[in-house]
């Protein structure tokens, strides 16, 4: 039998309770829309303010438009990506062109935000390789599948940013079941280490699928994980566009100073389901959970802030609704009329140089593949 | 020319290809200062600077990811596993990741990573050093799978995996490291990859091998030499893709043939080389295709490794089957 410890060598209370005390929610508009951290304001124009909201509106009516796709039968694979503007776009609303995303398969807003066409996002859920051909100067990486992978290679995207002294960041992105991961510690821990420029996304949205936030981890923050890999970690209110965006702006310039990477956990909640494939989030989700989230739309409260500074009109968001929907309608069009991928197509993409085991396979599937 | 061992060959045409092209990165866990576990970097650091040659944290799936997100920054990365037993850590960012990265992308990214790892029995290792695993990989589209078995080789090799544009995994058996020395030279030359090389010519049977196992079947080929039996052995120096031609001309010259590997039966290299002989040559066989492989455990613990690992006997028992059939 072991024998009893004389003392209480950790306070674990206290230790923790020091820890978690610093990451409190940072926010700078409530749920009405009101400013309640005036000195955190970032400086944004008009038109950027009206930009960030058009975005947002153009990004729901995306989601919803994808959504009733894929019922159709029009698109593949899609995580709905609604209650998740804030986190989304108004992160990517604070990047420059030359920074980096690797995203997670969510996250194809902010890619298509950074330049990925529209017709490509397309492809890339109907399982077209074309989708996954990002043009000349868009830099980012097509949406990862294998939960937190994305995060190892933004520290090498980012030790080569720092190798090459460029002006640039590596931004990516997981989830709050990603942040179990062993890729999330690895990734967080050599950026840390090589003190790269990176900045490291957990839109913590409460549900890995089905699994509660409670049951995948005792850590009370996501954020305070940064702690144990020596880096700054900060939890913002991600259902705020200004706070996401005022965070995001201050870890790349830390990162573009040579300051290292950042850990943003930001607080967010999906309406939909995890992916349009068969999931009902009323298995573990409460509809009162459901309404609690929803108070807290970016849009709603992004919308009431504006429409005080008679920065927004109905006409406006009717005019984004319009476009949106006029431009979803060519993409689609786009992507109905790109070729048919072929198996030939796929051993083309696999080496540099087809090897001859390959190229005598060729040979079979373009045979089979003329008739 | 100078002597050397397989281990200055691999820090030569590291030091060579750290000269020629400075997108090449050399990094692992104790690579830097520490020169690796087997000094396969020794003096590289110093030479080169800790901006080529630096060390990692250890983690194996941070080293993938992290030459993974180098290479998409246009570097040319040169990773080490420490031994490739630790591998498994790793196989999603190689498997997963970088071996997909041209397909996934539709040809506008790619993983020019050249992973090193020491492996191979002999030497008494602890558990999960020594495994043979060139199976697990080479079943990976995407990556290509070189396993050198003279200096001489493993320096050309190197250079063309490191120029190589597709992901490249360079298995160094650990015992044939400092085993003996040969004649390399000190300039620049590449050995093309998927090019088997003919070790010894011969006319009754034909030994398909790599790795330390082409040691093993030259001796047992001197064996068998003496009893009468003019033995080919031909080395595949990459095991994916392999040269099927080199194997399917010296099978139709000799028409026997057995394979050898020194990983365990199952589902490996040896059972893919049977079947594309089959396929290719049946009709030139005198007799079946035999395999001497070392039996359907994990990697012995090393107490038995002796027993565990074929030898120059198994091989030559198996070829006296195929030559007496």
């Amino acid at each position: 039998m072991a024998s009893k410890t004389k003392n209480n060598t950790i306070d674990a209370k206290k230790q923790l309770e020091n820890i978690e005390s610093q990451f409190e929610m940072f926010q700078i508009l409530n749920e009405e829309g009101e400013v309640v951290n005036e000195a955190a304001m970032p400086e944004l124009s008009d038109e950027q303010l009206q930009e960030l909201m058009t975005r947002m509106v153009y990004t729901r009516i995306l989601d919803q438009r994808s959504i009733s796709l894929n019922r159709q039968g029009r698109l593949g694979f899609y995580a709905p990506t609604a209650g998740q503007e804030a986190s989304q776009i108004a992160s990517q609303f604070a990047l420059e062109k030359e920074d980096f995303i690797l995203p997670g398969y969510r996250d194809v807003p902010q890619i298509i935000w950074h330049g990925l066409p529209l017709t490509q996002a397309f492809l890339f859920s109907r399982g077209h390789f074309k989708g996954n051909q990002i043009p000349e100067g868009v830099n980012v990486i097509s949406p990862q599948i294998i939960i937190g992978a994305q995060y190892v290679q933004a520290a090498g995207v980012a030790l080569g940013m720092k190798k090459r002294g460029a002006q640039a960041v590596a931004v990516t992105y997981t989830g709050d079941g990603g942040s179990s991961q062993g890729d999330f510690y690895e990734g967080i821990n050599f950026a840390g280490a090589y003190k790269a420029p990176a900045i490291f996304f957990v839109q913590n949205n409460r549900f890995a699928i089905s699994t509660p936030v409670e049951k995948q981890t005792a850590a009370q923050t996501i954020a305070q994980k940064a702690v144990a890999a020596g880096i700054p970690g900060i939890q913002v209110d991600g259902m705020d566009p200004l706070a996401v965006y005022a965070v995001t702006l201050e870890a790349r310039q830390r990162a573009v100073n040579g300051e290292g990477p950042t850990l943003i956990e930001t607080m967010t909640y999906r309406y939909g389901p995890h992916t349009m494939a068969g999931d009902d989030p009323t298995r573990y989700r409460t509809s009162d959970l459901d309404n609690e989230w929803e108070k807290k739309d970016p849009l709603v409260r992004f919308r009431k802030f504006l429409e005080k500074k008679n920065l927004w009109t109905e006409e406006m968001e009717n005019e984004t609704i319009e476009r949106a929907k006029e431009e979803i309608k060519i993409a689609i069009k786009e992507a109905d009329d790109t070729p048919k991928q072929k198996v030939t197509d796929l051993m083309e993409i696999m080496y540099d140089e087809m090897p001859d085991n390959l190229k005598e396979q060729y040979e079979i599937y373009k045979e089979k593949e003329s008739k | 020319m100078a002597q050397m061992t397989m281990i200055q060959a691999i820090t030569d045409a590291l030091r060579v290809e750290l000269k020629n092209d400075p997108n090449v990165l050399v990094f692992g866990e104790d690579v830097g200062v520490n020169g690796g576990v087997f000094r396969a970097t020794e003096g590289l650091q110093k030479e080169f600077g800790e901006d080529r040659v630096f060390d990692t944290p250890l983690a194996e799936s941070g080293i993938g990811g992290l030459a993974i997100g180098l290479a998409l920054q246009g570097y040319r990365p040169v990773p080490e596993i420490q031994f490739f037993g630790f591998v498994f850590e790793a196989m999603d960012s190689i498997a997963g990741q970088m071996a997909r990265m041209r397909y996934r992308s539709g040809g506008r990214y790619s993983s020019p990573v050249t992973i090193r790892s020491p492996f191979g029995g002999g030497v008494h290792t602890p558990e999960m050093h020594a495994d043979n695993l060139e199976g697990m990989v080479a079943q990976q589209p995407g990556l290509k799978v070189v396993i050198p078995s003279t200096p001489y080789d493993a320096k050309g090799l190197l250079i063309s995996a490191i120029r190589d544009n597709d992901p490249v995994i360079f298995l160094e058996h650990m015992k044939l490291y400092r085993s003996f020395r040969q004649e390399v030279p000190e300039e620049e030359y590449t050995i093309p990859l998927g090019k088997a090389d003919v070790k010894r010519e011969g006319k009754d049977l034909s030994i398909i091998t790599y790795g330390a196992m082409v040691h093993e079947s030259l001796k047992a080929a001197e064996e068998l030499e003496k009893e009468g039996h003019s033995v080919e052995v031909v080395d595949l120096r990459t095991v994916m893709p392999f040269d099927i031609e080199t194997i399917i001309a010296s099978v139709e010259k000799t028409g026997r043939a057995i394979v050898v590997q020194e990983a365990q039966k199952q589902a490996g290299m040896a059972s893919q080389i049977v079947a594309e002989i089959n396929d290719r040559a049946i009709l030139s066989l005198e007799a079946p295709v035999l395999r001497v492989t070392a039996p359907d455990t994990v990697f012995s613990f090393s107490q038995a490794e002796t027993v565990w690992l074929p030898n120059y006997k198994d091989v030559v028992e198996t070829a006296k089957k195929v030559l007496e059939f």
